[in-house]
């Protein structure tokens, strides 16, 4: 993928390829599974074909979600780290609800919204694996016992639905902050993207001469900023 | 059997709808076993097979009478063997009929997601439709008794039908033809419980003062109950269970949690959109590009 010339890489290509196949899953897994949750979903099952089907394809899909999921964290779990900035952000929460980006500490590759997601996420994903694991009726019927069973699925129904509103505050977060779409889909930002919402990222990737997603290491092949 | 109409459901799985009940009006039936008059011969059991074509796979000896060792889908009915030293040092071997006990309030029903593959009739029994079975084995951990078993070849689960197709046209089960005893009784569930009341009078009048009915309130009572010699402990009997009842963590996932659930995400997804119409989208201003222009021209070295 090409980038135009003075934006700056938000997310590669392997990192657009992974988030995708992660989202694709997702929402595999939500409408397979819903159609299991309710009398009324019961419909979506039609989607894969019938309920047989739905039921049978749900936990493969589940399998690459979470090898899918794994990579995601390989990448991202560095700039996800927790620090002191996100305090002063989460304090300016107002504000950042409010779109008045004066007032809003710089943050960052990610803000502290964005690390609840990501940890959120790191944390169901696995829950929502091993318990999908203990209800898996063909193959690992035998080897809990029922109570053990009625447990994960209780479980799984939870952080199913924990996931599914994390996932909502995840997808509207990125229809509201205007640009942050086409970070996922084509990959780049724009500098003044950057200042509003990553002011610390930013700077960071300045003063390596990066042009993103990460800053320059003393190992990295000099900078292509003076392509602007 | 989806083909033959049914117009008497009490219940149906995964269904918010009435079911169709325009007929159901036929008395509740029951089947009785009374353990105190078996004396293990299985031909309940093997008329079971025989009426419902049931083929198990030939197994091995186990070392007991067990045979097969547990119900499997091949097998709706399985005669359980228990030696027991009773308080007096003496032997008792007690012998139990399993299988599906068709309960007024049944958890399997309860569990299950797909519409239609568990009905009640108005008569109490609880039947699969195989049809719109999706084999997810809900049905496994909705059930206190540990009863259905899903095929690994056709993943559909399978469980007693208390010959649904034989009452329906008026016949007793298969297995209560064939007991040679009387162990086996079956027809509406008031005559059978009045005659356990005799039979379990006639027990207490021979020593057994603690004979009484198994017709569990836990599952709002069976529609195959037993008279057992020792009511007031009914886990000697191979395990059956002592107070069943619908597990609570079953009846958290099937109530209170679905319309918390609904509500959670109806919450997320109106307070999205509220915060749209109030705030909008936070849009980069052209005096943000500017400012990054400045910075990052600042910092470059010339
Ligand atoms: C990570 C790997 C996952 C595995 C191995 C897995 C496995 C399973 C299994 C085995 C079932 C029982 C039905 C069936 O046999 O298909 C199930 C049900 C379900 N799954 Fe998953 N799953 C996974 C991830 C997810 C995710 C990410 C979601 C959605 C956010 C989800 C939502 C559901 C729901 C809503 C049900 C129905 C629960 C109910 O009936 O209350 N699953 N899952
Ligand atoms: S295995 Fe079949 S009968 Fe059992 S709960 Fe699932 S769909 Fe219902
Ligand atoms: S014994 Fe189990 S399978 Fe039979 S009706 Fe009761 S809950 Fe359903």
């Amino acid at each position: 993928m090409s980038y135009p010339k003075g934006t700056f890489i938000r997310n590669t290509t392997v990192t657009r390829i992974n988030h995708w196949l992660t989202g694709g899953c997702f929402v595999l897994l939500v409408l397979s599974g819903l159609s299991m949750f309710d009398p009324m979903l019961f419909f979506l099952s039609g989607l894969f074909g019938g309920g047989q089907s739905a039921r049978a394809i749900h936990p493969w899909i589940g399998c690459v979600f979470l090898v899918s999921y794994l990579g995601m964290m390989i990448q991202f779990w560095r700039d996800n780290l927790w620090n002191r900035d996100d305090l002063a952000w989460m304090k300016a929460i107002d504000k950042v609800l409010a779109n008045e980006e004066e007032g809003v500490p710089e943050v960052g590759r990610f803000n502290a919204g964005q690390k609840f997601v990501f940890w959120a996420m790191a944390l169901l994903t696995p829950v929502l694996f091993l318990t999908g694991l203990v209800i898996w009726e063909y193959y690992f019927s035998s080897y809990t016992t029922i109570e053990v069973q009625r447990a994960a699925v209780l479980i799984h129904s939870l952080a199913a639905f924990a996931a599914i509103i994390v996932w909502i505050i995840h997808v509207y977060a990125a229809i509201w902050v205007r640009g942050s779409m086409r970070a996922m889909t084509q990959g780049y930002v724009t500098p003044g993207w950057a200042f509003r919402h990553h002011r610390k990222w930013l700077r960071s990737l300045v003063a390596t001469d990066s042009i993103g997603p990460r800053p320059r290491t003393g190992g990295d092949s000099p900078g292509p900023l003076e392509r602007r | 059997m989806a083909d033959l109409q049914s117009q008497d459901y009490v219940r149906r799985s995964a269904s918010t709808m009435t079911p169709p009940s325009a007929r159901s009006h036929e008395i509740e039936v029951a089947k009785l076993i009374d353990v105190s008059r078996c004396i293990g011969c299985k031909a309940c059991q093997a008329a079971c097979m025989e009426w419902n074509n049931l083929r198990a796979e030939i197994g091995h000896f186990e070392g007991t009478y067990d045979n097969p060792l547990d119900l499997d889908p091949h097998t709706w009915t399985l005669m359980r063997f228990t030696e027991w030293d009773n308080d007096e040092g003496n032997l008792e071997w007690l012998i139990r009929k399993d299988g599906c006990m068709h309960c007024a309030d049944p958890g399997c029903l309860k569990a299950c997601p797909a519409p239609g593959a568990i009905v009640q009739y108005a008569n109490g029994i609880v039947d699969f439709i195989s049809e719109a079975c999706i084999g997810c084995g809900y049905c496994v951990k909705g059930c206190p008794f540990n009863i259905p078993r899903i095929s690994q070849v056709d993943h559909k689960s399978y469980k007693c039908t208390l010959c649904s197709d034989r009452v329906a046209v008026g016949l007793e089960p298969a297995c209560v033809k064939a007991c040679p005893t009387g162990a086996i009784m079956f027809g509406s569930k008031t005559d059978m419980t009045a005659w356990a009341g005799e039979r379990v009078a006639e027990l207490n009048s021979r020593g057994f003062a603690k004979a009484g009915l198994y017709d569990p309130p836990g599952v709002g009572g069976t529609h195959v109950m037993y008279v057992l010699h020792h009511a007031d402990r009914p886990s000697l009997y191979a395990g059956l269970p002592d107070d069943p009842h619908i597990s609570a963590l079953v009846s958290v996932w099937k109530g209170l949690f679905k319309p918390l659930a609904v509500a959670g995400v109806a919450l997320a997804a109106v307070t999205g959109f509220l915060h749209w119409i109030v705030a909008g989208p936070n849009e980069v201003q052209p005096l943000d590009e500017a400012e990054a222009k400045h910075l990052i021209h600042a910092d470059e070295p010339q």
